[in-house]
């Protein structure tokens, strides 16, 4: 009745929209990415900083974006802010959600990172009158960064793979094209395998730069 | 603000509340097996086993979790395989889950330092026994805290089940909205309503976190000291100018 | 080859009783350091042997090597007249499997530097369980035995209590008892009190002192305690380098010994 159980024609078929959508899958996470590794750093030094009212508030909002799922937060910005005048485009309201999730969730690691450095480390600074700047550019960062920078990789693989779910929001990213070319044909196999593969490529390969930094990192 | 329509539809989204805790208890409830035959697997000297563990895991770890959930809903019935709504997502939440958390599980039990399986070894103690009574008491207390948050995650998880028409929490906001024409701003008080879920769940983690370092002989962290997570761990004069 | 000085005496020494370990040819590297290369060495049953030596120079390679925790890269280890990692077929060696090894060290016992308690159980649990799983005792007379233990050195009042509630010493007791309950023939106490204070090693050192005294178990001693060596040793072997550089009584080891890096090693010992 099906023919075969794999059908190479119809998965070339559908190839040319599933790149589409891969192209924009690409795009948005990269474009995210940034938003969520700049908002993030201004983010954690608030939260970390330790100023009257200001830092609990960030904290509680990193805790709140962490604390509450990604899809229900883009139907908020989708569906609820434009009834009180606030409407973005589809791939807009993507990229923003995507970026401020991200951005809360990388607050955490640098706080975990900060955790990382022996409070002896502060204390020799303190007790040598290091002056500030130095304190955090030759003695801070440089032992945080190896321990950040590859938390900071794998949140950018996390979010490639959880912007399958700006789909839900009409933005045609890679796993819409899927879905809707097997809603077209009544044929899901091939379509949902390949956008399964083109995900695993993408972040095995990620995966594996992550991996070397760390290493590299574990050397210093 | 949200209007009047949305408290006369409360119990019907509480009805969701109740299937979105089922799901994510089920689904962890299937995970934590999953994670321990999956660490072992991978720590298994039988290299087929590794394979095999390796490759559900990657397979989890590597594509994008809709991805997973739609295969279950769309492809698994071609193949003959006909699972309810219910079934694919629990069964999809949980491998996921599960193959995250055996790297926790993996990490957990090598943890147990050297110098315990030395003894077991120079008492001549029997492998198993030496995986039961020595590693694995020492081992558990270490995974809970994780464990713990992985349940608050998937709670935030079980969301994507509305995607293949499991009626969870989120399911029946946007029938509401589409069906019977309730304002969109139905989705900030889902959002609320997870959120409270989720401060609950994550108060409910710590105490039993309390409770089983309490069992296994562990330090306790006081009362007091709640408010220490949220400090920072830098002191303050490192922000001063 | 390993033994060079006063080998002579030593071989009498170990032809009292039927010996219990024979090392033959030992070689054990760990990536490019050689720790030990050559070494031959016999101990005979019910022998008391303190073996010093800087830190570096295999001592503790050498007890590894006999409970199993490391193999040889190559030579033989013979412990009670058995092959530990070979079986003998014709008079040919052939290598034996892991099951082998375990069923020949079942009769050693390691007593080690940081305890290695296991954490999670009592003083008793510690103790009992291992008694029931190795001997296949039931729970009530392993019980038993091993309240006698923990009360022979000097612990009967503590069963109840987990290894954090306890001192170093007298965690380090309970790890004796538990070696004990095992009833080794050939018991290895490596560095045993380097990791106590010293207000607390001369506990853990008084129930070495009876155990030598009152059983003929063999007791190979890595120390840095002299005194201590001296007084209950019936043989000492200094190591330096992987080699065996003095080999004899206490007496003649300890007071003129013939080797200028053992001389030089023990007034270093001495003068801490």
């Amino acid at each position: 009745m099906r023919g075969a159980l794999w059908d190479w024609a119809y998965a070339w078929s559908v190839m040319p929209d599933l790149m589409r959508g891969f192209a924009l899958t690409v795009q948005l996470t990269l474009i995210s990415a940034a938003l969520a590794l700049s908002l993030g750093f201004v983010w954690s030094v608030v939260r970390l900083a330790g100023v009257p009212l200001l830092s609990p508030l960030a904290w509680f909002a990193a805790e709140f974006f962490r604390g509450t799922p990604f899809l229900i937060q883009l139907y908020v910005v989708f569906y609820v802010l434009p009834n009180y005048g606030i409407a973005f485009s589809p791939d807009a309201t993507g990229v923003l959600v995507l970026g401020v999730y991200g951005a809360a969730r990388s607050v955490e690691l640098y706080r975990a990172g900060l955790e990382s450095l022996p409070q002896g480390q502060w204390e020799a600074c303190l007790a040598l009158n290091l002056p500030l700047s130095y304190v955090w550019r030759r003695a801070v960062i440089p032992q945080v960064a190896p321990v950040v920078l590859p938390m900071l990789g794998n949140l950018v693989i996390v979010m490639f793979k959880d912007s399958a779910v700006l789909s839900t929001i009409t933005v045609l990213e890679l796993v819409s094209r899927a879905r809707d070319a097997g809603l077209a044909s009544f044929r899901f196999l091939e379509p949902l395998t390949l956008a399964g593969l083109l995900y695993w490529a993408v972040s095995y390969a990620a995966a594996r730069g992550v991996r070397r930094l760390e290493a590299r990192g574990g050397h210093r | 603000m949200a209007g009047e329509s949305t408290f006369v539809y409360l119990p019907y989204l509480m009805g969701g509340v109740v299937t979105t805790l089922q799901i994510t208890a089920l689904a962890m409830l299937l995970a934590l097996p999953v994670s321990f035959l999956l660490a072992l697997g991978r720590m298994s000297s039988f290299a087929p086993a590794r394979w095999g563990a390796g490759f559900v895991i990657e397979l989890f770890r590597g594509t994008s979790a809709v991805v997973q959930l739609f295969w279950a809903f769309y492809v698994l019935p071609f193949f003959g395989v006909e699972l309810s709504p219910l079934a694919a997502g629990v069964l999809v939440l949980g491998l996921n889950e599960g193959s995250y958390f055996s790297e926790v599980v993996r990490a957990s039990l090598k943890s147990i330092v050297a110098g315990q399986r030395e003894a077991a070894v120079a008492l001549h103690l029997p492998r198993f026994y030496t995986f039961r009574r020595i590693v694995l008491p020492q081992a558990l207390p270490i995974m809970v805290p994780p464990f713990g948050n992985a349940a608050v995650l998937m709670l935030k998880f079980t969301a994507l089940t509305s995607l293949v028409t499991i009626q969870e929490l989120s399911f029946r906001a946007g029938l509401l909205r589409s069906n019977l024409g309730v304002s969109s701003d139905i989705y900030g008080v889902v959002l609320a309503i997870y959120f409270a879920l989720a401060v609950g769940m994550a108060s409910l983690v710590w105490l039993a976190e309390r409770a089983v370092n309490r069992w296994a002989g562990r330090e306790v962290i006081p009362w007091r000291e709640l408010t220490s997570r949220r400090a920072s761990p830098a002191p303050k004069w490192a922000f001063r100018r | 080859m390993g033994i060079v000085d006063r080998s002579e005496p030593m071989k009498a020494t170990a032809s009292q009783g039927r010996p219990i370990v024979r090392m033959r040819g030992v070689r054990k590297a760990f990536g490019p350091r050689v720790i030990l290369e050559g070494l031959d060495l016999d101990v005979g049953a019910g022998e008391k042997v303190a073996l010093i030596g800087p830190s570096g120079s295999g001592k503790t390679t050498i007890l590894r090597l006999l409970i199993g925790l490391t193999e040889p890269d190559a030579g033989t280890i013979e412990i009670d007249g058995q092959y530990l990692w070979h079986s003998s077929r014709g008079g040919t060696l052939e290598r034996a499997d892991e099951a082998h090894a375990r069923q020949v060290r079942r009769c050693v016992g390691m007593v080690f530097q940081q305890f290695n308690l296991f954490p999670h159980m009592t003083a008793l649990q510690n103790v009992h369980e291992p008694m029931e799983q190795v001997l296949r005792l039931k729970r009530p007379e392993a019980k038993e035995r091993a309240r006698a233990l923990l009360a022979r050195v000097g612990l009967g009042e503590h069963v109840d209590k987990r290894p954090s509630q306890l001192s170093g010493g007298q965690q380090q007791r309970v790890a004796i008892a538990r070696s004990l309950g095992l009833q080794p023939k050939l018991m290895l106490f490596d560095e045993v009190t380097s990791a106590l204070d010293p207000e607390l090693v001369g506990e853990v050192l008084g129930v070495l002192r009876e155990l030598a005294h009152e059983t003929d178990m063999t007791m190979l001693i890595v120390t840095h305690e002299i005194r201590f060596a001296a007084d209950i040793a019936d043989r000492v072997l200094v190591f330096d380098a992987g080699r065996v550089v003095e080999d004899g009584s206490p007496e003649i080891v300890l007071k003129d010994p013939s080797h200028p890096r053992t001389r030089q090693f023990l007034r270093a010992i001495l003068e801490r």
